[in-house]
């Protein structure tokens, strides 16, 4: 095992000190937080329907890796991927009105909460398919290869992901063909409800890099300084070295699999515990201590966010529903009858 | 005009879209190097590299994958798979990704690539190498399908078929590859959504696509000796369906049979007979034939899987049940 391939141990004394970018990363946390609170009370509303994955609780590796990005990187996500859309930079009006089936949200209504995707923010989109869009992520790190741009790729997916054939094949070929590309696997415990000593003969899904001879990485995904600093480190290989890694960010969702999971396969202690490390609550203690906001301060980012979220569902609301005689729309790239 | 193999009307079209276009690039397996497994990639390596003739693993998922994210990125990726076969291990690529991103990101991107697969059999390859299955990509809205049977066809539709900005399914067909016709020379484009009459009759038409236009030929001409026309319509755009020419046809003929490599359920003659029963039910005299393979697994032994495929007898026996001439 190469040394780059040990698990980066906890260095909290390196921790990320510029004021502005760590209320940057407690605004973005906080955004992901309050929009998938409402986002479970609209569900509820019925407002919104089909599947519903919540990013609550994982706010700390998708923003901590996410905010390492610049605009012109590539993002390609899975199906709980509202928080990732919001952190490279969606509109949260357009996300909300997605999850509402509103011609103006990000997918015109065609795709639901499954299926963001901003050409703008080159969000490349969310796939429903486990494992399905790592193939596509090092296609477009190919073209960024091909066309001899500084751009990279990141690849997000969760720890069911990296059982199946196509993180194999997508790891493999990233580090064959040295592809700009950062693979993220949010390790949030959990296949939907099968757990990942359950799933995994290796449980430390870091490890699973040193097959293809690739960075493998591994960071406490509640600690969103640690996961930027991580994220930086890799994202700079990719662009700069054309080396691909692999980022394990071991984090926990608070709530069900999707909004239709009744969670009867783990403890309520178990999720306590977790609780009990928020990644928000940890940074806003830190920012505190550090003196560099008050709680008044915080208070006020958390209404002013509170208000963002109420202003996007009332935008989503108050959208129009897509035209009936635009059921074929863009089924194909010009109109074949 | 010059005369040349179906394989090398393939090539020529791809050197010539590769020359025109920068953003064009090849992808699959043992298409490089080793000049690919049926030579329709030959030289292409040596002359445009390795960054655009890219050898793969052997990973059918990563090979349409990578295509679907080169595409979306703004390259126009051509695949190979090595027989349509190889597919299935990367039908949710296919299916699932290719085809429905345009539509389930509501138009925000698109999907410009193409995948070169050859079906059929007849070269004792069984049962995992010798199947058409373009009716499974033909099912599905978001892809093309087109399954050319001449090499000018080849050459036209592959041509298009790069510069169309939609996933496009190009069949081909290992027993076409050393069929040789009549190619125009350079800048040669052909509709991927019209089929075409490839010979003119009044009694019977018979719809037949990639190798069985070939055998559905042969049969018009032995059926003509006995004194029946035949009209051939050639089905190379399988989605969209261009009907067109066979309504037109069958309003002259009033009888159709249906050829194709694949097993008939559920099948490419299924459609096509749903719609003339749909469009033209009114000028037929007799219920539409569907000839197809046998159903089962292609067997391995050369007199079984002789009769497992349709051949030029069964054309011609059944133009002649239909027409009470047998």
């Amino acid at each position: 095992m190469k040394v780059e391939q040990r698990a980066t141990e906890r260095q909290s004394g390196e921790a990320l000190s510029d004021r502005a970018t760590l209320l940057s990363l407690y605004r973005e946390m906080l955004l992901i937080r309050r929009f998938e609170e409402k986002t479970a009370e609209m569900y509820q509303m019925a407002k919104i329907g089909g599947f519903c994955h919540l990013n609550i609780g994982e706010e700390a590796a998708i923003v901590g890796a996410i905010s390492a990005l610049r605009p012109q990187d590539y993002i390609y996500s899975n199906y709980r991927e509202h928080g990732h859309a919001l952190a490279k930079g969606v509109d949260a009006k357009a996300v909300m009105a997605e999850l509402f089936g509103k011609e103006t949200g990000t997918s015109h209504g065609r795709g639901g909460s499954m299926h963001l995707f901003s050409q703008e923010h080159r969000f490349y989109g969310g796939y429903a398919i486990v494992g399905q869009a790592l193939p596509l992520a090092c296609g477009t790190a190919y073209a960024i290869n091909y066309k001899d741009k500084a751009e990279v790729v990141m690849s997000i997916f969760g720890d069911g992901a990296t059982n199946i054939g196509a993180f194999h094949e997508s790891l493999n070929v990233a580090k064959l063909w040295h592809l700009p590309i950062v693979f993220v696997c949010i390790n949030n415990q959990y296949g939907m409800g099968t757990s990942v000593k359950r799933a995994s003969a290796v449980t430390e899904i870091w490890k699973k890099a040193c097959a293809y001879d690739m960075t493998g990485e591994n960071v406490d995904g509640m600690d969103v300084i640690a996961v930027r600093r991580v994220a930086d480190r890799l994202v700079a290989q990719a662009r700069e070295k054309r080396e691909p890694s692999l980022l394990e960010c071991v984090t926990y969702r608070y709530r069900g699999h999707s909004m239709s999971d009744p969670d009867t396969y783990r403890g309520k202690d178990e999720i306590k515990q977790w609780q009990g490390r928020d990644a928000i609550l940890g940074l806003g203690d830190h920012l505190q201590k550090q003196k560099m906001a008050s709680a008044n301060e915080l208070q006020k980012i958390d209404e002013a966010i509170t208000s963002e979220v109420e202003t996007a569902v009332k935008f989503a609301d108050e959208s129009p529903e897509p035209d009936l005689k635009d059921l074929y729309r863009d089924v194909y790239a010009e109109e074949v009858g | 005009m010059p005369v040349l193999a179906m394989r090398d009307a393939l090539n020529q079209a791809l050197r010539e879209e590769m020359t025109r276009d920068g953003d064009v690039f090849l992808l699959g397996e043992d298409i490089g190097l080793y000049d690919g497994s049926f030579k329709v990639t030959r030289g292409l390596f040596k002359e445009f590299g390795e960054k655009r003739v890219l050898d793969t693993p052997i990973a059918e998922e990563i090979i349409i994958g990578t295509a679907i994210g080169a595409a979306m990125a703004g390259l126009r990726p051509v695949a190979e798979m090595m027989t349509v076969n190889f597919i299935m291990v990367a039908m949710d690529q296919v299916v699932n990704a290719a085809a429905h991103i345009r539509y389930m990101f509501g138009g925000g991107t698109r999907v410009p690539i193409v995948i070169r697969t050859p079906g059929g059999g007849g070269h004792q390859l069984g049962a995992q190498h010798s199947h058409s299955h373009e009716n499974w990509f033909a099912h599905v809205p978001g892809l093309k399908v087109v399954a050319p049977g001449t090499p000018a066809d080849a050459k036209g539709m592959l041509k298009a078929a790069i510069r169309d900005d939609n996933p496009v399914m190009f069949i081909e067909n290992e027993g076409t590859y050393a069929v040789k016709g009549e190619v125009p020379d350079g800048e040669y484009l052909t509709p991927l959504d019209k089929n075409e009459v490839k010979r003119e009759g009044h009694d019977i038409t018979i719809c037949a696509h990639s190798r069985m236009l070939i055998v559905a030929m042969e049969a018009a001409a032995e059926l003509e000796k006995e004194g029946i026309s035949a009209e051939v319509v050639d089905m190379r755009a399988l989605r969209p369906l261009d009907m067109t020419p066979v309504i037109e046809s069958v309003k002259k003929t009033s009888r159709v049979i249906t050829v194709e490599e694949g097993w008939r359920s559920f099948g490419v003659g299924s459609e096509i007979a749903a719609r003339v029963y749909e469009e033209a039910f009114d000028y037929l005299d007799a219920p539409v034939a569907r000839i197809g393979a046998a159903e089962v697994p292609t067997p391995y032994n050369k007199r079984l899987e002789k009769i497992a495929f349709p051949a030029r007898a069964d054309v011609v026996v059944t133009a002649r049940a239909l027409l009470g001439k047998n």
